[in-house]
């Protein structure tokens, strides 16, 4: 099977991403908050990029930015996945009351906009990178557990399921075995796309002063450092915006890339 | 000679293929079909799914379903070519020349609309008849199919009228624009036998009142051999047979139409009594939320090694017993024993060897099985759950099993999706073997199937009875295949078990009125059942 044009593009946007912020250390032509150069130097030799608003390596403060971003954004998106996909299938199976309990308590923490809900939190906890990857990951899940529970309420019921429960199966192999395939092209769509929503997350914390703390550099980070120079014409703070923007569309473009090759694989259910 | 209505000639039909995991391909679907229909004649288009008999039918409207394309050849109707016309004269050949009655009624109707909007809407669309005009003809086809109250009929919703009544009024839909040939794709198929037989006459009638053509398309030869002058017996895209009814029925020249005819020719011989290995026993069960009983004191039993057949029409709570035999739907009364124990109600409290002695098979074999799962995993999951098999031993008794459903080699890595619906049924019944039970629930089994698959998987289950000696709850609403494999026979009707008994008694008069209707209504293979038994039914009605 041919690999589509988009899904090429994506592949090479993401895998260029997330490649430099693993090699960070190695790729990166100078130190993370070493000053090198002028406020704002314009684009040379030295400086590929630029330096930003107190001399320091723009390239390198984009790297290491990366690194943190995508870290953060992806331990987020692992964490509600497992939480919120493990969840949701207990609830479809099991039913009754612990459906009850879980989706309310869900529709409780949906009710309250989430980045208001992440401010309070980070303005009373310390802010480091684990609480940060722990809110924005518990108040992401609460979206992957309505759907994983839609998914997974739609399995249920078919005679498969019946049957392993007829065999005497236990609610671990039912989830698993059973419904975890079955439900994993939704999943992995919606992932690419959640994703995508922790970077805008983390980026738009950082750039509220509540997301990753100095010196250590984000890309929501940077572009709150530059946003003066854009009144001067500096280009500075559009770098990190333009770096969230194509990571976002590359991401999408290789999900929407292996949702549709898992749903023609074998025995897949989209036919 | 009469007029010619239809005459197809050298039909070629393609689609494209996605096959798992490789590139698309062309496919041929129908190959060099010929054939003429004269004005107000019946040809019945039958053979199993996939025969392509569905596609040629609706080749008399130049439509392809769902990326069919019609590609080579003529269709001509009156004379005039219409497979390589554009959608303008295809608007107007439809729904004005030749109309079309779908075989899911409930899916065709739009659920927001009044019936009567849409019997007229094509003839007022194509503007034959004036609204009042089209509403009388309505009115009078209502009449003419039998349906209740015809003057108000009309005025009715889609799910204010039975699935029969739907039907009908799908068949009045089709004749109002006063068309030229109609194509009936299955109409009664998803119909129980007793509602069957209605529609079929209504349709009968209708069809010689009004003297229309039809093509009428199903996969019963009995049924087709009521309504149709000629038939045509397609098997893969090509033809196999076209002759009269007449010939067909009482002369087939082909090996596959012989076998067709004499499909369900199964002989089982009743075993004797014996005490039974499974006793249900005023067995009353209701859904949650519903305010009747589902089940009402229900009592049979089943003898080791034999097969208690139940049958009743769609709602009658044969489904049901299963599942409170199973313990899925906990009776609300009654007891059930198997093996000498008393079964609980509840499947969770139920010992892992009760589990293991009661199998079930499933009607719909492609969600009886995870498609992400191998044959291997299917059929390996009960032998390692139950008798914690692994490795070696575990693949040699999956194979072993293969070998004792037919399927031999190369299967045990293949996923259901790569299976034909015989293969998945046989699948499924292996891992009820794997699990060596003393009963095994089939609901179904066989109604999803074609006639001569559906003949293999009945002389399976017999094979299997005698090697294995297991015994059968076998829910079906087809009394031929009753005939074919049961010892015993439970009649149900409204969740009461209305006749129950060895199958020589149950199958001998004195009957019963509701075992009487269904035994009438059952279509046998030969010519004029239909006129005998609407008259008879008519001489009892009289008499009464």
């Amino acid at each position: 099977m041919r690999m589509p044009l988009s899904a090429m593009i994506g592949l090479f946007f993401t895998a260029l991403y997330f490649l430099a912020a693993i090699f960070a250390d190695f790729i990166a032509p100078y130190g993370m908050a070493e000053i090198v150069g002028g406020v704002w130097d314009p684009i040379s030799r030295e400086h590929w990029l630029g330096t930003d608003n107190i001399g320091r390596d723009l390239l390198t403060r984009m790297i290491y930015g990366g690194q943190t971003t995508i870290f953060v954004a992806t331990m987020a998106t692992l964490l509600s996945f497992s939480l919120g996909s493990v969840l949701g299938f207990t609830a479809a199976v099991i039913g009754g009351w612990v459906d009850q309990a879980l989706s309310r308590f869900v529709d409780l923490l949906m009710s309250i906009p989430s980045l208001i809900f992440a401010l309070v939190v980070l303005s009373v906890m310390p802010v480091t990178v684990l609480v940060l990857v722990l809110v924005m990951g518990i108040l992401d899940s609460t979206r992957v557990f309505r759907l994983s529970r839609a998914v997974a309420v739609d399995i249920t019921v078919m005679d498969y399921v019946e049957a392993a429960r007829l065999r005497g199966e236990g609610n671990v192999w039912i989830i698993f075995r059973e419904i975890l395939p079955n439900a994993l092209s939704p999943l992995v769509a919606e992932m690419g796309l959640r994703f995508i929503f922790a970077i805008l997350f983390i980026s738009t914390l950082s750039f509220l002063g509540l997301g990753v703390q100095p010196p250590l550099a984000d890309w929501g980070g940077i572009v709150r450092e530059n946003r003066e120079g854009i009144v001067y014409g500096i280009p500075a703070a559009l770098v990190p915006a333009f770096a969230i923007a194509t990571l976002a569309i590359s991401v999408n473009l290789v999900a929407d890339w292996v949702l549709t090759r898992t749903t023609s694989l074998k025995g897949g259910r989209g036919g | 000679m009469a007029e010619t209505l239809l005459e197809v000639k050298n039909l070629r039909i393609e689609a494209t293929a996605y096959p798992p995991g490789e590139p698309p391909q062309e496919i041929v679907i129908v190959h060099d079909c010929s054939f003429t229909l004269e004005k107000g004649r019946v040809l019945g288009l039958i053979g199993e799914s996939g025969a392509g008999k569905s596609t040629i039918g609706l080749s008399a409207m130049s439509y392809g379903r769902g990326g069919v394309r019609l590609t080579g050849g003529e269709v001509r109707l009156n004379g005039r070519e219409i497979r390589s016309a554009g959608p303008g004269v295809l608007r107007s050949v439809r729904g004005r020349e030749v109309t079309y009655v779908a075989q899911s009624a409930a899916a065709a109707f739009n659920p927001a609309k009044r019936l009567m909007e849409q019997v007229i809407e094509a003839t007022l669309h194509h503007g034959l008849m004036g609204r009042a005009e089209a509403e009388k003809r309505a009115v009078d086809l209502f009449r003419q199919l039998d349906l209740p109250e015809p003057e108000s009929f009309g005025r009715r919703y889609p799910h204010q009228v039975s699935g029969g009544q739907l039907q009908r009024a799908m068949t009045a839909l089709a004749l109002c624009p006063k068309p030229d040939l109609v194509v009936f794709d299955e109409p009664t198929t998803a119909l129980d036998v007793t509602t069957q037989i209605d529609v079929l006459a209504a349709i009968k009638r209708a069809i010689q009142e009004t003297g229309v053509a039809a093509l009428y398309i199903t996969h019963d030869l009995a049924v087709v051999a009521q309504v149709s002058d000629e038939i045509m017996v397609l098997r893969h895209g090509r033809m196999v047979e076209h002759g009269t009814t007449r010939q067909i029925i009482e002369d087939p020249q082909e090996d596959y139409t012989r076998a067709l005819v004499s499909v369900r020719s199964i002989e089982h011989e009743e075993k004797a009594s014996a005490a039974p290995i499974l006793t249900v026993e005023g067995v009353t069960a209701r859904y949650t939320g519903l305010a009747r009983d589902v089940l009402s004191e229900i009592t049979v039993e089943i003898a080791p090694g034999q097969t208690l057949a139940v049958v009743g029409e769609s709602g009658s709570g044969k489904s049901t017993l299963a599942r409170a035999i199973t313990g899925l739907l906990p009776p609300t009364a009654g007891k059930i024993s198997f093996a000498g124990r008393t079964l609980t109600p509840k499947l969770e409290d139920r010992p892992r060897e009760d589990l293991r002695e009661l199998q079930m098979i499933y009607q719909m074999a492609d969600v009886a099985m995870n498609p992400r799962q191998t044959v291997k995993t299917i059929i390996g999951r009960p032998l390692e759950f139950y008798f914690g098999l692994r490795g070696r031993a575990r693949d040699e008794r999956i194979q072993e099993l293969l070998d004792e459903i037919e399927l031999g080699k190369g299967f045990a890595d293949r996923y259901p999706a790569e299976l034909s619906g015989g293969q998945k049924q046989r699948v499924c019944i292996a891992r009820a073997l794997a699990a060596k039970p003393k009963l095994i629930i089939c609901d179904e089994v066989t109604s999803a199937l074609d006639p001569l698959v559906a003949d293999g998987i009945l002389k399976l289950l017999l094979k299997l009875q005698k090697d294995e000696d297991v015994a059968y709850l076998f829910i079906t609403h087809d009394l031929a295949t009753v005939r074919a494999i049961a010892d015993s026979i439970a009649v149900m009707y409204q969740g009461k078990v209305v006749r129950y008994g060895p199958k020589s008694q149950v199958l001998s008069p004195p009957f019963d009125a509701y075992t009487d209707l269904l035994l009438a209504s059952v279509p046998e293979m030969r010519l004029g059942w239909l006129e005998e038994v609407i008259e008879n039914r008519r001489m009892e009605s009289a008499g009464n």
